[in-house]
């Protein structure tokens, strides 16, 4: 029984690693090929929660999950085109202040605009409850926030893989200079990156507001764990990122299922332990330009 | 012109008196001038932040009407808000509000943790804070102090004023509870009472688990609870927590009915209508059928354009009790202050009985109240979901009942 109960955790864990997923995937991708630590990345998933609880109170749940994330999406344009293109060649501090400084700009905002007391946020009442498959206890919910997980991570993958598009990103992200060479510009590209990772966490950002608290500072909190996922799984791997999403949730779950009091702490844990042992991460790969 | 000559002839008058009465200090006389300067901290960002920012609603509001009608003995009323960030940064912050911006005496706070560091800033200085929404019963109890004085009600009357709905409905008396309680000093103050009133009441706890004040998932704890089958999920969470904890439960759809020994209104609402579902306390609501609150409620909603919550009428009703106070023993001498509240002198709460400092742990005694959800399509707005309960303690009974007893939280000033 103790097994089974132990086993549950872990499929859960793997359940919620997917969610962060959704964050940590952008901010790995704007980090390895633009080489700027977006520290404003929580500040668009709380965007994408916010936007979505205003859509969804006029035209519905539906919508608002899909009309947000493309909303904040075309708002990461602006970003990328007005703000973070300037700091791709310059010290990485400078884009760090930069990002960090827009991220407590944006939670204010946030709170000027919508008010510090958190905004209420329901699911349709169809996707609540729970489904028993085999012995496992799966939320409704979560299992369709898993579905559009897969689609959008398969997504992602071929476009990276499988396109043109996809074949410069990632000549881009190991040989920049090559790239420039052969006469391609990689700030196009860039945007489009910033795009779709900036989209992604607004997605999260809005699947996540029926089940938790939508409030000025999730951004904040949001972004230390996706962080963590993507030094986890190290810079410029695809599947890096995914196994360490995965393994967070994990670690998170089965620490919880042992010492309840130690869940938040466990990813820490498990981060300087992969460091000590693979400093570049689990599947990271040499990059040139950060060594 | 004129307003300064006012202010200059009632500078001139204020320093005849005290010159007359006690050949008095120049500073007393330059202070007297001027406006009562207040230090008012309170959580605006964090776990917290939502309930800080009713609160200083609350607190202007009161500021605004205090002066309005002439401030306090013909002074203005300056209270000086600001984010108490966490512990340390709150005593840093009441350390320099004492020093620098030299403020009467200090209000405020929510976290527990953080109180008891601006406690100590009170006694070390000697100067008055009214501790107003920290619930921890250790503050009133082990680390209590001569300078502090305890507005929200503590946590053994949060978990009373629940715990009777649940007797009533039959869910402690030989049933067995599963806790969830928040890894922090309120927390595990709540946990302590409430364990100590399931037991009292023949019920079992079967589990406690500590989460950390930051969790926003639930799901581990949720299937853990799933696993113990039990008959009762009591929550002693905090702030973000129970909301995002409320909104899981309702996810997950599990069949054991749930209660919480706190939760403010604001964390309810924040709930969304549909999630929330159980036996809950509360200090005051603002569906409380009293003429005062009903005028505060009325002029709340004209001013911010949606009803109070717990902490904007708590801060409301602290500032109307120091107002009381200072107009009582027309001055703001701490010593003076404290032996009025001590005299266990009334103040209007905007409830149906007025409250009281009780003399030996300086907490205020007062009504709380229980509360559960209103049927399905009962509410009329978004605010309307919440069905609250009768007063705790009944009105036959007296106020102190439902109220830590002396030797259940020994404090020794």
């Amino acid at each position: 029984m103790q097994f089974f109960f132990l086993l549950e955790q872990v499929v859960n864990g793997l359940v919620l690693g997917g969610y962060y997923l959704l964050i940590a995937l952008g901010l790995s991708l704007i980090f390895s090929v633009g080489g700027v630590v977006n520290l404003a990345h929580g500040a668009f998933y709380a965007l994408g929660a916010y936007v979505s609880v205003e859509i969804a109170r006029h035209l519905g749940f539906g919508a608002g999950a899909v009309l947000s994330p493309v909303a904040v999406a075309l708002l990461g344009i602006l970003f990328e085109r007005f703000i973070l293109r300037r700091f791709y060649t310059a010290d990485p501090i400078l884009s760090l202040l930069v990002t960090f400084g827009l991220a407590l700009v944006a939670e204010q905002a946030i709170r000027m605009i919508w008010g510090a007391a958190p905004l209420p946020a329901s699911m349709p009442a169809s996707f609540k409850g729970s489904v028993v498959l085999g012995d496992f206890l799966f939320s409704r919910y979560r299992l369709f926030l898993l579905g559009v997980v897969a689609v959008v991570l398969t997504g992602i993958w071929l476009l990276l893989h499988k396109t043109s598009f996809g074949r410069v990103v990632r000549a881009g992200i190991q040989r920049p200079d090559m790239v420039a060479a052969l006469g391609i510009r990689l700030q196009p590209y860039m945007t489009t990156i910033v795009m779709l990772g900036v989209g992604m966490a607004a997605l999260g950002g809005a699947l996540f507001a029926p089940i938790a608290m939508v409030h000025p500072a999730m951004g904040a909190e949001i972004i230390t764990v996706a962080f963590v996922v993507v030094v986890i799984g190290g810079l410029g791997s695809f599947w890096g990122v995914v196994l360490a999403a995965m393994l967070v949730g994990v670690v998170r779950g089965i620490t919880i299922h042992f010492v309840p009091a130690a869940g938040e702490a466990s990813m820490y844990v498990l981060m300087f332990l992969v460091l000590m042992f693979r400093p570049r991460g689990l599947l990271g790969e040499r990059i040139e330009k950060f060594e | 012109m004129t307003s300064r000559r006012k202010v200059l002839k009632a500078g001139a008058a204020a320093g005849a008196a005290v010159f007359a009465s006690t050949l008095g200090f120049p500073s007393i006389v330059r202070a007297q001038a001027g406006a009562i300067k207040i230090g008012h901290l309170t959580p605006l960002t964090g776990f917290l932040g939502a309930l800080g920012e009713y609160a200083v609603m609350g607190i202007k509001m009161a500021t605004e009407e205090i002066n309005a009608a002439g401030g306090v003995m013909g002074r203005k009323l300056d209270v000086i808000s600001e984010d108490s960030v966490n512990p340390a940064t709150a005593s840093t912050k009441a350390q320099r509000m004492l020093e620098q911006d030299k403020v009467e005496f200090l209000m405020g706070e929510i976290n527990s943790a953080s109180a008891q560091t601006i406690m100590q800033v009170a006694a070390r200085n000697k100067k008055l804070f009214l501790q107003i929404g920290a619930r921890s019963d250790v503050l009133r109890g082990k680390n209590c102090n001569k300078y502090t004085f305890h507005v929200d009600i503590p946590v053994t009357v949060m978990v009373n004023a629940a715990g009777q709905a649940l007797l009533r409905e039959g869910l402690i008396k030989g049933k067995r509870v599963f806790c969830l309680t928040s890894d922090y000093l309120f927390g595990h103050d709540l946990s302590k009472a409430a364990k100590a009133f399931i037991a009292a009441n023949g019920g079992t706890v079967i589990g406690d688990e500590l989460t950390a004040t930051d969790t926003t998932d639930f799901s581990p704890f949720l299937l853990k609870i799933r696993q113990a089958k039990p008959d009762l999920v009591a929550t002693n969470l905090g702030g973000n927590q129970v909301t995002n904890f409320v909104k899981q439960y309702s996810e997950f759809g599990l069949p054991y009915p749930v209660a919480g020994f706190n939760l403010n209104t604001a964390d309810a609402w924040a709930a969304g209508e549909g999630n929330l579902a159980g036996y809950w306390p509360t200090v005051w609501h603002h569906e409380l059928d009293t003429p005062g609150s009903k005028a505060f409620v009325a002029e709340f909603r004209k001013k911010y354009g949606k009803p109070p919550e717990n902490h904007a009428w708590i801060e409301y009703v602290s500032l109307k009790i120091m107002a009381q106070a200072m107009n009582a023993t027309k001055l703001t001498d701490t010593d003076k202050l404290i032996a009025y509240f001590e005299s266990q002198a009334e103040f209007d709460l905007l409830k149906a009985r007025k409250g009281y400092f009780r003399s030996w742990d300086h907490q205020l005694i007062q009504e709380a109240y229980p509360f559960t959800v209103k049927p399905k399509g009962q509410a009329k707005d978004k605010w309307d979901f919440l069905a609250f309960g009768a007063a705790v303690p009944a009105a036959n009974q007296p106020l102190e009942v439902i109220n830590p007893s002396k030797e259940q939280n020994t404090c020794s000033m």
